[in-house]
């Protein structure tokens, strides 16, 4: 099931002349694509042609999702265009909703052009964040609908040329034929549709596919992209090259918070490239003829610029204390009501509080981003960006809003970048192209250092400190859970309230960042269920108002949020906050267990209600060999010192997808070094549409899951307020050399259950996995994160082990 | 304005230059709008910027265009052309691996891995996978797409072998 023509994806040619001719003067309109793909605008089924058919764009270039024409198009030449809002950051998406669309509409693969993110063009579908990608499209307002209604078009106009009903129809490869009859009797889907526009409302009812029955779908149909991608000629938004096209660098205060004081511009008179600078209040950066010269030219600027001190930094060694000790925005998710009385009448009651660090996205790529602003400020300026943004729609709000131009006036294109893995720096160099191109009036291509990418570009993942505590039976049974997590957050990246000053570039330009108001009064007691972060633990019932949405037994549960302001910039990391969370959860279970000699997946299913979940858990454990006995193992003469395994779960942000985990690892117990030798990871998260694809992610997230878990943590130094992190070896993370275990991936293909996403699902279960795998092997917990070496070392000492 | 000799996945061109510290890498995307070699760091710290240079990887981002000067280069795009092999324009064997494995997620990262695992399996014929981790010692992968590099890049050695 190889594509034929892989390399004629959207944004896979090489530059040639052509393929610049082509970004230059790339599709003004949905029009124009569809003629393009050789589609005529002419209304079939209800109501004629119309006028407004011809130009399906409304003057603010959105496009109506409630029309099947804006989702999908049928050429004359059999061709089809499927137009998708979800963008393809690494995991597959582009290859997955290919598959959605040849499903659906019964037509191999190579069919099929998927035209993804582009505004005025594709669906407003939002961000592509959260692990939803997957669910959003096979839901009831995604692209499976479109297609669906797509679908029952075709088979009513097939039936009609025909004349059977449509329950005599079989179609094979886009071309209708009577069940029975002669097999030269035939009708293809472009006879039918003649490139004309379907001219009908997206029907929700519409029913999918049986996945009983796929054919597409549920098949390893090989990624899209891999072959350009390893040819070397695929064009990431890193190499979008305009004619014209000047490059711009930017210049971050040295110490976060500082604000410009003066400006010695004649460091830059020697400078070759005409470098240009570029001020908006505290914003500062530097455009030149080449990006050397740029660089050169940003460099040279940096010494010419005084700079006030920056912000007042805690100690790093503090800041856990620190986090605990601000005023904080509360929330509760569940309460009971009676946690404070059941823990009382408990027979013993433990507690344990859980560190997790800022993190960086890390993108492999210094974040690129080129725009094209022309026309200054106002109703007369247009504005072009290519961008690997995770919401094509959301900054061309944001856009409108940091250059004050109307948004009718811009048009966002997404090209793949590297990896983002959440909020890295796609968003802010956007806006950083776009503030130095409209000061220039020339199209500006910016691509951050490394430095300017992990101390002044990406938005780190939120710290947080857990702190548990349960109320246990004689019996040993959980009987009160109280949970409080605390976590820290600044700006949370312009898509958030399209407020350019939630940004970096937008905050030093002068735009407001928002605040962390602190709640002054109790917060009430939740109204529906939402645990959409993973605060609420899977051991617990999840009642709101006496019904229960989670997947546990206890009855008496709070889980208070806290919210404090937070001196570094954050947003979104890969399994935002529900790794946190999980990790404390789920190393917090495996410590109960311990306490009572109780094998640590036992003790879960005691406490499980969801047989899903149970079904995981079972299918994982049994796949690992699991032997079930108490934690921290013995060491008899006949097993390895340093040995140790562990397991964690997750039913993935509430409601998305069952994940259960055993990590095996090694310890050497006098240097503190930890080797993760082998992982075991299973998934339910509905059928499954793409299994080698789908064991890519979990094997990438099981080995990222370890470099975040084992090395990872943003420095940052209070007397200079500066981010020390600023490279790969003062951030570093797992490298080719480093222990990389062996990964036993278990699919469960649940063809039963709704289709959910598994984006960020396994990587939410690695932390407390391996931490649970340590304390196994030495009786060491590791309540902080990192596990380096330094830390796992303190942590003996402290422990007295 | 200095001119400098360059051959580039087997053409022969001479680029002026105005700074002899010019990376080579933005010489390779400005002049010769390669694709494949991408920058990732400027550092020589994570690989995406990795050609071949005399057939040796080297990292682009931070050699200078003047050590470059009457140097052979190939990209990843070049690697068929390297070998001589027909048809440039298709997959080299090495790539063919990484699609069979689908031994990559994002993709950025490539140039490091299939150029290190290329020149270590043309010098040492039957690496172990240990061996093919030795040699890419230091590269990143962010996806962390690396078990299935190192399957692609042995797989490649097994049918090189033959």
């Amino acid at each position: 099931m190889k594509p034929k023509n892989p390399f004629k994806l959207d944004g896979a040619l090489p530059l040639s002349e052509k393929a610049l001719e082509a970004l230059n003067h790339l599709e003004p309109s949905r029009r124009d694509f569809l003629k393009a793909a050789g589609v005529m605008m002419i209304g079939i089924g209800v109501g004629a042609a119309t006028a407004d058919a011809q130009n399906p764009l409304n003057p603010s270039g959105n496009v109506d999702a409630t029309q099947i024409d804006s989702w999908v198009a049928v050429g004359a030449d059999e061709s089809i265009t499927v137009f998708a809002g979800k963008a393809e950051l690494g995991t597959g998406m582009r290859t997955l909703q290919t598959q959605l669309a040849a499903e659906e509409l019964s037509v191999p693969v190579e069919n099929i052009t998927l035209v993804l993110c582009r505004t005025g063009v594709t669906p407003n579908q939002g961000l592509t964040v959260g692990s939803l990608s997957t669910m959003t499209q096979f839901g009831a307002g995604g692209l499976r609908v479109a297609l669906d209604t797509a679908r029952d078009a075709l088979y009513q106009l097939a039936a009609q040329w025909l004349n059977v009903s449509t329950d005599q129809l079989v179609v094979t490869d886009g071309v209708f034929s009577i069940s029975g009859g002669d097999p030269s009797y035939t009708v293809s889907y472009g006879q039918l549709v003649e490139g004309r526009r379907f001219n009908l409302p997206v029907n929700s009812k519409a029913v999918p596919n049986n996945p009983s029955t796929w054919k597409v779908l549920g098949q390893s149909v090989p990624r899209v992209d891999i072959p350009s991608k390893a040819k070397g000629v695929f064009q990431y938004v890193q190499k979008v090259r305009l004619p014209g096209m000047r490059h711009g660098r930017v210049v971050r205060p040295p110490a976060l918070g500082a604000h410009v004081q003066s400006i010695d511009k004649s460091v830059l008179n020697d400078l070759a490239g005409n470098p240009q600078v570029i001020q908006i209040n505290d914003y500062v950066g530097v455009v030149a003829d080449t990006e050397w010269h740029a660089i050169l030219a940003a460099s040279a600027l940096a010494t010419g610029i005084t700079w006030s001190a920056g912000d007042a930094f805690p100690n790093q060694a503090d800041l856990y204390t620190y986090m605990t000790q601000q005023p904080s925005r509360d929330s509760l998710t569940v309460n009971s009501g009676d946690v404070d009385q059941v823990m009382a009448s408990a027979t013993k009651v433990i507690t344990a509080q859980y560190r997790y660090p800022y993190q960086m996205h890390g993108a492999l790529a210094s974040s690129c981003a080129v725009a094209d602003v022309r026309g200054g400020v106002g109703q007369a300026a247009t504005v072009r960006v290519w961008s690997a943004t995770q919401g094509v729609y959301n900054m061309r709000t944001v856009l409108s809003n940091l250059l004050r131009i109307p948004t009718a006036n811009i048009e966002v294109v997404f090209v793949e970048g590297s990896g983002c893995y959440g909020h890295n720096g796609a968003d802010p160099v956007t806006h950083d192209a776009a503030l130095l191109s409209q000061a220039i009036g020339r199209p500006v291509r910016v691509q951050y250092s490394r430095r300017d990418e992990m101390t002044g570009g990406e938005h780190y993942g939120h710290p947080m400190v857990s702190n548990e505590k349960v109320g246990l039976d004689a019996n040993g049974t959980i009987i009160a859970w109280d949970y409080v997590n605390t976590l820290m957050q600044r700006g949370e990246g312009a898509a958030i309230g399209n407020a350019p000053g939630n940004g970096i570039p937008g905050s030093l330009a002068g735009f407001p960042t928002a605040q962390v108001i602190p709640t002054t009064t109790p917060p009430n007691n939740p109204t529906t269920y939402n645990n959409f972060s993973n605060n609420v633990p899977s051991y617990v019932t999840g009642s709101i108002n006496g019904v229960s949405f989670g997947t546990g037994a206890v009855m008496s549960q709070r889980v208070l949020n806290k919210i404090v302001a937070s001196p570094l910039w954050t947003a979104w990391l890969r399994s935002p906050d529900r790794l946190q969370n999980t990790f404390a959860h789920e190393s917090f279970m495996d410590e109960i267990a311990a306490s009572l000699g109780a094998d640590p997946i036992e003790y879960r299913l005691r406490h499980l209600s969801d047989p899903r979940f149970i079904n995981v858990i079972k299918t994982v454990a049994q796949a690992a060999s699991w032997v079930t006995r108490p934690s921290p193992r013995n060491i008899t003469p006949f097993s390895q010192p340093g040995e140790g395994r562990g397991f964690s779960c997750v039913l993935y942000e509430g409601v998305d997808g069952y994940c259960a985990t055993v990590a095996e690892v090694f310890v050497d117990v006098q240097t503190g070094i930890i080797k993760v030798t082998k992982v075991t990871t299973g998934i339910d998260t509905g059928p499954v549409i793409n299994p080698d694809g789908l064991r890519n992610q979990m094997e990438g997230q099981v080995i990222q899951g370890i470099s975040r878990t084992v090395y990872e943590e943003v420095k940052f130094d209070r007397a200079t307020s500066v981010i020390t992190s600023k490279d790969w070896v003062s951030y570093p993370v797992l490298k080719f050399g480093d222990v990389i275990p062996e990964i036993n991936t278990v699919l469960i293909n649940n063809l039963n259950a709704p289709v959910t996403g598994a984006g960020e699902t396994t990587i939410t279960t690695v932390a407390a996995a391996i931490g649970n795998a340590v304390f196994d092997a030495t009786g060491v917990r590791l309540w902080q994160i990192p596990f380096t070496k330094e830390n796992f070392l303190a942590a003996k000492a402290a422990q007295g082990n | 304005m200095s001119t400098y000799s360059l051959q580039v996945n087997g053409q022969s061109v001479d680029v002026s230059v105005d700074d002899p510290a010019t990376p080579l890498l933005y010489v390779l995307e400005q002049n010769f709008q390669l694709n494949g070699p991408r920058f990732g760091c400027g550092l020589a710290q994570c690989g995406s910027c990795t050609v071949l240079m005399d057939g040796k990887p080297i990292r682009s981002c931070i050699t200078p265009i003047e050590f470059a000067d009457r140097h052979s280069i190939t990209s990843l795009e070049g690697l068929r052309a390297l070998e001589g092999l027909p048809n440039p324009g298709a997959l080299h064997p090495i790539q063919e691996a990484f699609v069979k494995h689908q031994a990559l997620q994002c993709g950025y990262c490539v140039s490091g891995p299939i150029m290190y695992g290329y020149a270590f399996v043309r010098d040492n014929a039957n690496p172990t996978r240990a061996d093919i981790e030795n040699a890419l010692s230091g590269l990143l992968c962010r996806c962390c797409a690396h078990s299935r590099m190192i399957d692609a890049i042995q797989s490649y050695a097994k049918e090189n072998a033959r």
